[in-house]
Parts: C-alpha cells; structure tokens; sequence
C-alpha cells in the first residue's frame, strides 16, 4: 500500500461515508432560508455553533449544504464512472479483438466525438436536455466514454497477441466468449485504474455544469452552484466560495490520488498511457 | 517528408470535420424536445413555430434537412442568432481572435513551463524542488480549471491586487483592433504602458487555462527523461566528456519531446474547451464567454456555430502537432 | 609476442570489490594493464568482467559503487578524482566501445553531431574540422562515403557501420586506455568477423593499452596478449594468452577451453560445465567455483582461494596449487 493509496482511499472512503450518511448529519435542512442570519461567518473567524460553517447570502446553512453536495457529488462520480464504462469497454474489445476495419471505423468513430471539447459537449448536452441529476451523469457518459474506449482498447490490443488468447481461439472459443472468459479478466485492474480516474474527472464536470447553471436543479445542493452563489460576495467574505471550493479540491485530488495509487500498485501487470 | 504519414492524418482531419458537422447537426434534432418550441418566444402559436421550424430548416426529413445543413455550411452561412440578430459566423468570428490568444498564450505557458520544471525537477532529484513540483503535479492534473482561475482571482485579484481579473486590457489603453491579437496591436502601437495593460491581463486567465496541461506536460516530461536518462546512449554521452546539465537538457530532453507532442496533442482539445469557463470567469471576450450567453438565450444558430468553430479549432490545432510530431522524429520521418 | 611490460603501467586495479546494493558484482580483483597492451578479461554473464570496465570510467549504473579498491590510470587515482576531472579524462585518454551500437547511439541526433563531440569538447576543432577528421577517420576503418554517412541517423546504418562509428568515435582523440565491453556481441557472425579485424589492425597501428571485455574465448586468442578469467566476480586466473591456452590451471579454464578448442563449435565461455555461476549476496568465504569444480576438496569449502603465481606471469586463485 503506497502513500497515494492511503490517502486517496481514505478520501474516498470518507466522501462515500458523508455521502450515504450526509443528510442525517446536516444540522439544518440544505435549502431552509434564514433571511434574519444571512452570511454569517464560520466557527473559527467568529460565528456560532448553530452554523459552524457559516451561511450563504440567502441564510442557509453551508455545513449542511455541503454534506448533501458531497452526495451529488458522489452519486454522479459513481454512476457517470461505471455507465461509462460499461458503454466504452464493450466498444474497446470489440475493436481491439477484431481490428482491422471494425477497429478503424470505431476509432475514427471516437475521434471524431473527440474533436469537440468536452467541456462544450457537456454544456451543449445540458442546454438541451435541461437540469438534473440523472441528466448530469447522462451528459458525462455521453461525453466521456471515449476515454474508457480508447484506452482499454490499447490494453486489448496488446492482450490480442498473448498465448493465452491464441490458444483459446485455437480450440474454437467462439469472439464473445474470447472476450469475456479471457479478455476481460485480465483488463480488470486497468479498469479499475480507470474507473478511479473517471470519478475524479466526473466530480469535476458536475461542478462545472453546476457552477454555470446547468448542472442539478437548483433545489438540490451542489458544490459548483456553492461556489457560484459564493463568488458573488467574494469581496465580503471568502468562506462561502472557499469552503465548497475546499472540498471540490479534496474530492477530486483524493479520487485521483486514489487510481494513481491503484495503478502504481497493480501496474506490473498492465501497461497503460491514460 | 512522411508524405504518406502526414496525407492519412490530413484524411483523417477531413473526415474528422465532417463528422462534427454532422453531430453538430444531430445535437439538436436528436435529443428530446421540440428545437423549434424551444427555440419560438414564449406565448408563440402554432404558426408562429410553424415559421420557426421553416426558417431554421427543421421541415423535411433527416436527409433533406442536413443537406439544405451542409450547403449552407459549405457557403459560410451558419444562420442568424437569435439573440444577436446578426449573422452567426461573423459574430463568431469577430470573436475567435481573442479566444486564439487565450489559447495559444496557454499552449505556450504550459509546453515551457512544463518541460522546463520538468527537466529542473530530473535535474534536482532529491530535493524540495522535485517533491514540491510532483505535488503541484498531481494536483494540477486533478483539480478544473474554474477552480484555478477563481483561485487565482482571489489570491491576485483580492488578496495581493496585484493584477487585474476582467478583460483584456484596461480602458484608458483601448484603441482600435487591428489585428486581432490584443498583444501584436500593441505591439505595432509602440506603447510600452499598453503592452503592459495587455499582458497583465493575459497573464492570470492563461494561466488557469494552462495549468492542468502544465501539470500534464510536467509529468510526461519526468517520466520521459527519467527513462531516457537510463538509456544505453547516455552513457555514451558522458563517455565523450559531455557534462551531465548538456546532457540532461540537450541530449535526453530532445528524445523526452517526442511522446511530449503527442500529448499536447491529445490535450489540446481539452484546453481549448477549457476557455468557454475562463473566458466567462475573467470576462475575456472570446467565444468562450459567447457560449453560455449563446445558452442562456437559446440561440442555437450561434450555439451550432460555436460547436462547429470549436471542433474545427481542436481538428486543424491536431494536424498541426501531427506535423510537428513528424519534424520531431527522425524514424518517422525517414520511414519510406 | 608478449613483452612484459616494463615501464610503468597505464592501469593498475588493485582488489576492487564493487557492489549493486548489498550484492556483489566483483571480488578483490587485481588487473595491470601496460602501455600498449591488450588484456582479454574473459567470463560469462553475470562474472562481473563489465563491471570492471565500468568502474574503471567511473559509470556504474545504481545502485552499483566501489566499496573498496584502488584504480589507478598513468598512476592517477581515479575513484578520488572529482566529477570536472573525470570529465576531462573520458573521451580524451579513457574510450570506451560499448556492447550495443544501436541503443548506445542517440536515436534523435544525426550521426556527425554525435561523433565530433569528443573532438569538438576535447580538441577544440570547430565543427567543420571536427567533421573532416572524423570523415578520414571513418574512411579508414572502411566506411564507404563517410560524409554522407555524418548526415545520417542512427537507425539508417547497419550494425556493422554503426560499431565502427562509434569505434572512430573511441579512437578519435588517440586515448590511452581503451575498454572495449563485449564490442562484438551485439552483431551477427559475419559482421562480428570484420570488426575483429579492424580492432586487430587498429591494435597493431595504434598499440592503445586495451581492456578487452568479451565471453568468448575465441576472440581473446586473436587479439589478447594476456587473458584474465573471472568467475562470479573472482579473478581465478591470468596469463599470457598463449600460456593460458596451452597449459591452463584453473578447473573452469579447463572446462572453459574443451569448448573453444573445437573448432565446429562457438567457444563461449557458459555452462557446458554443469551447473549455474553463483551470484554472490555477501562476500565469498570459500571459492566460488567449489559446486561446479571437478576437482573439488574439503578445504574449498572453508577457505577463499588467492592468487598465486605457478609460473612467469601465470596466477591461480585454486587451492590446487596452494590456495591460502
């Protein structure tokens, strides 16, 4: 175990654990106003305990707002991480497995879909398919499963040629059971690198979307909105754009260090260049 | 030259662009709702989006539609905006010049700044420049963008106000546009106080936009070296006499730059895209910052527009390192 | 065909006992090389023969360092000079031929770039003259347009061209100590033939005191005037070239020469002998060789064998012939 593993993990560990309990921690309800105790400061620069992070400029608590963020945060991670996975390997194997023109049609397929900025393609996506959670994780799997797909389908590529498959093809193990029985297997712990890494990448995205509108309707919490709400009396006080921002960072630093940990723990056995 | 390298990879960009063209047609068709009741102003009725739907060619079917699509591109008409009520291209391209400068500026701050504390952190092992860069490194790679550049416009914008955090140069320096680029206008001006506005305010959104690429480009560059540090032919370079710094920032470095480019490449896209949050942030007036207006108003003329403009900015900025890749290596370059 | 050398020597190795971490890549060895002179040091993978160049010229790879020993060129300790000096030193007396040609080339400089450099740094020569000497200097060693080859990269030569650039490359600044590590192990047959040629009529031109590193016995015959045999980083035994071959002491030699003196079957210096070369974790308490040796006795097991002189310029390091 590696000090990235320890550190992302347990950041990671920590999000999930706020994430699932979060809500029935939060000492107030995310979205209450409190018109009379607007931007109050936190704890340690002068606030009481009733709101020991401070409140936002129309009176909410941002403890409890950033506990049911971290739960947005999390859901999306998780859910864009592995649809886009599981939309992207099935394209990885098919094109590493068979190569030749099925894997020069797919990959010019994900070049193209490369071409546009995926920071452009989400806001597109949401524009057009309106706000949500759900939405949020549809517009990052649209827009990033061509991560999954090209990267494993290196990984499948050079697997194609080891004895193992050869042998399997020679006895007569139809493509599909190639790819499943033997492929896959051994593409488990890239995936796993990549799954840490697209979590990272997700938090991320929704932050963005949020930030600019676009991302979870406004009912529920999120780390972006935190911050846009917060940047507007920036000048006033720091806490209520910085304490989200806080936490954005040590989300996504924690996921990251998490699959860089994995991958330097499992890299022996793979060889990747994501 | 490669010239068979180079003409796949210029194949590549065509197709490349005509596939964007046809996602940029499909995004709006394809997706659930109606394009012309979104696009109609409030409280139209039937006929009124009935005329919608025909002035944006959204009657017909799919293949009569991205004809009538792909013609019109073809002869530069990207439609009219809605919000601006002027010709779509032309806002865009009135536009782009600044986003460019944004861009490239970026490119080059984080390719320089990237291979340089890389090569200096391989040159100092062991030392608080090494682990203080590979930290930056990781959280660099980690951490959107948005959150550098509010970062930044807190800690020099409202902390130290040291620079300025909105526009492109300030107001008493603002004189015509000649070329485009705010830093060769000012340039060709001769005034120096000028120079300073614009390079002022370039420095803090070009950074945020760079820094993930910087972090990249950081990373690679250790690695590479690392690696070619304990190749065979170094040891031959020190057998001639050459000193270890030539070594290290000539020799193994010029190998380094190689997978270097590819990388660039790769990211590119990704920078440029970045610029749409930036330029917002910063109030930098390039299409970045068009976007989310072009969103918020519904204007999805200006919103394909800006979509096709994007995705052909990332399309020929790829062919570019392409060839840059080929200038770099000489067994590609030889290859028959 | 081998004077003893009496004036003073160009190398003196005196018990150099170099490590890779905590494991032990060389044992004690002692080597003289004299003005002129071509010494083979002889061994299969692993006996620590490269190691030996490489720490001449101070390049060990990490984690490998000198724990104990002296190395002394022209009477000059090399393991107390500075970095700067050291520098000095490589290129302009010390050269060394490297095993691969292809990886020990830059892959992304042209080749004139590369080979002047030694010229350039250590001479002065501009450019231009540094090119034109090296154009003479690959002329000589039987490169066939020279000039255009200065224009070419690494991957555009054959094997053979590229050994002989970087052996141009050795020789250029005329230095006085050439270690020369496996140079023909790397090309084929045909070509590893002609640079054996090359290096032998370079020899007889230049007389450079070389240490010739190789695992094949056969080569050393050709060139060598004496022959040093090392075993799992010992030195077992040294002597003329002729003496060795004809009247060899050591177990191993012996076992080594039934190979060589076949002459249907590439002499290599490997197991046809039974058994593996040990790879010493500490340092040795009894003689290597003693698992594999036909002549094996009880004190092999307790004691290290030194080496002794059984005749005029021919050491054992056997108990056979007095041992301890």
């Amino acid at each position: 175990m590696n000090g990235k593993l320890w550190t992302g993990g347990t950041i990671a560990l920590l999000l999930l654990l706020v994430a699932l309990a979060g809500p029935a921690l939060a000492p107030h309800d995310p979205n209450r106003q409190d018109l009379v105790s607007i931007r109050q400061p936190p704890l340690w620069v002068g606030g009481a305990w009733r709101h020991p992070l401070g409140t936002d400029s129309l009176g909410r608590d941002i403890l409890s707002r950033l506990l049911w963020g971290a739960r947005v945060a999390v859901v999306v991670a998780v859910a864009s991480a592995i649809v886009s996975a599981l939309v992207g390997i099935p394209v990885a194997l098919v094109a590493g497995y068979a190569r030749g023109r099925v894997d020069t049609v797919l990959m010019r397929v994900v070049d193209v879909w490369m071409s546009i900025p995926a920071v452009l393609l989400a806001i597109a996506l949401m524009a057009v398919l309106g706000l949500g959670l759900w939405k949020v994780v549809l517009a990052i799997v649209i827009v990033d499963w061509t991560r999954f797909a090209r990267v494993v389908r290196g990984e499948v590529l050079a697997l194609r040629e080891r004895e193992f498959v050869e042998a399997a093809r020679a006895i007569g193990l139809r493509p599909l059971r190639v790819m499943t029985q033997e492929l896959l297997p051994n593409l488990v712990p890239l995936i796993i690198v990549l799954v840490s890494l697209e979590m990272a990448i997700a938090v991320g995205v929704e932050a963005l979307l949020s930030f600019v509108g676009l991302g979870v309707q406004a009912a529920t919490p999120s780390w972006g909105a935190m911050i846009a709400e917060g940047r507007g009396y920036l000048m006033v006080s720091w806490w209520g754009m910085g304490v989200p921002m806080l936490a954005l960072i040590a989300a996504v630093v924690g996921f990251n260090l998490l699959g860089e940990g994995l991958r330097e723990r499992l890299d022996p056995r793979l060889r990747t260049t994501a | 030259m490669s010239l068979r390298f180079l003409l796949s990879r210029l194949l590549l960009a065509v197709l490349s662009l005509w596939g964007v063209s046809v996602l940029a047609f499909a995004i709006l068709r394809i997706l659930p709702g109606d394009p012309a009741i979104l696009m109609a102003p409030v409280g139209s009725t039937a006929e009124d989006i009935e005329r919608v739907r025909r002035e944006f060619g959204l009657t017909g079917s799919w293949w009569a539609q991205y004809g009538a699509f792909f013609l019109s591109l073809c002869r530069g008409n990207f439609g009219r905006s809605l919000w601006l009520q002027q010709d779509a291209l032309r806002v865009i391209l009135e536009r782009l010049p600044a986003t460019l400068e944004l861009a490239v500026t970026a490119l080059v701050l984080a390719t320089g700044g990237g291979i340089l504390l890389g090569a200096c952190s391989v040159w100092r092992r062991r030392s608080w420049l090494e682990s203080g860069a590979v930290s930056l490194g990781t959280l660099g790679i980690a951490v959107p963008n948005f959150v550098w550049g509010l970062l930044l416009i807190v800690v020099f914008g409202a902390i130290l106000q040291l620079l300025p955090v909105s526009g492109r140069i300030a107001p008493e320096y603002e004189a015509a546009e000649v070329t485009g680029s705010a830093v060769v206008d000012v340039l060709l001006r001769r005034d120096p106080a000028a120079l300073g506005s614009v390079l002022a305010h370039l420095i803090l959104p070009a950074s945020a936009l760079a820094l993930p690429l910087l972090a990249a480009v950081f990373r690679t560059i250790r690695s590479d070296l690392l690696g070619a540090l304990g190749e065979e032919y170094v040891v031959t370079e020190r057998m001639k006499g050459l000193g270890e710094v030539r070594i290290l920032f000539c020799r193994a470095l010029r190998n380094a730059l190689i997978p270097t480019v590819t990388l660039v490449g790769v990211q590119f896209g990704f920078l440029i895209g970045g610029t749409v949050l930036i330029e917002t942030i910063f109030a930098w007036p390039g299409i970045g910052q068009l976007t989310l207006q072009a969103f918020q108003y519904r204007d999805f003329p200006l919103i394909q527009g800006i979509v096709l403009v994007y995705a052909v900015t990332v399309i020929l900025s790829n062919l570019a390192v392409d060839v840059a890749y080929v200038f770099l290596n000489p067994r590609v370059r030889l290859a028959q | 065909m081998t004077p003893l050398p009496i004036t003073a020597p160009v190398l003196e190795i005196r018990a150099l006992t170099v490590r890779y971490g905590a494991r032990v890549a060389t044992w004690a060895v002692d080597l003289t090389l004299g003005p002129g002179e071509v010494l083979g040091l002889v061994g299969e993978s692993g006996a620590g023969k490269s190691t030996v160049g490489r720490a001449v010229v101070r390049l060990l790879p990490e984690p490998g360092h000198v724990e104990t020993g002296a190395i002394r060129f022209h009477g000059r300790d090399l393991l107390g000079l500075s970095d700067a000096e050291m520098r000095r030193l490589r290129g302009a007396d010390v050269a060394l031929i490297p095993q691969d040609p292809l990886s020990a080339l830059n892959p992304v400089f042209r080749i004139g770039l590369q080979a002047t450099d030694a010229l350039r740094i250590h001479r002065g020569l501009s450019r231009e003259a540094a090119d034109a000497e090296m154009v003479r200097l690959l002329g000589h060693l039987g490169i066939p347009e020279p000039a255009e080859v200065l224009e070419r990269y690494p991957h555009e030569l054959s094997g053979g061209m590229r050994q002989r650039v970087l052996i141009a490359m050795a020789f250029s600044c005329d230095p006085s100590l050439v270690i020369a590590d496996e140079p023909t192990t790397a090309l084929d047959v045909t070509t590893q033939a002609q640079i054996l040629r090359l290096l032998v009529e370079l020899q007889a031109e230049r007389r450079v005191a070389t240490l010739f590193v190789t695992h094949d016995l056969g080569v050393v015959a050709h060139l060598a005037q004496r022959v040093a045999v090392m075993y799992a980083g010992c030195l077992v035994e040294s002597a003329p070239t002729r003496e060795l071959f004809r009247a060899a002491a050591h177990p191993y030699t012996q076992g080594l020469l039934t190979q060589v003196l076949r002459a249907d079957v590439r002499a290599e210096a490997s197991a046809a002998l039974e058994g593996l070369m040990p790879i010493l974790a500490t340092a040795p308490a009894a003689c290597p060789f003693r698992e594999r040796c036909p002549k094996r006795m009880a004190v092999c097991d307790e004691t290290m064998p030194a080496l002794h002189e059984v005749a005029p310029g021919h050491a054992v390091a056997c108990h056979l012939y007095g041992g301890a």
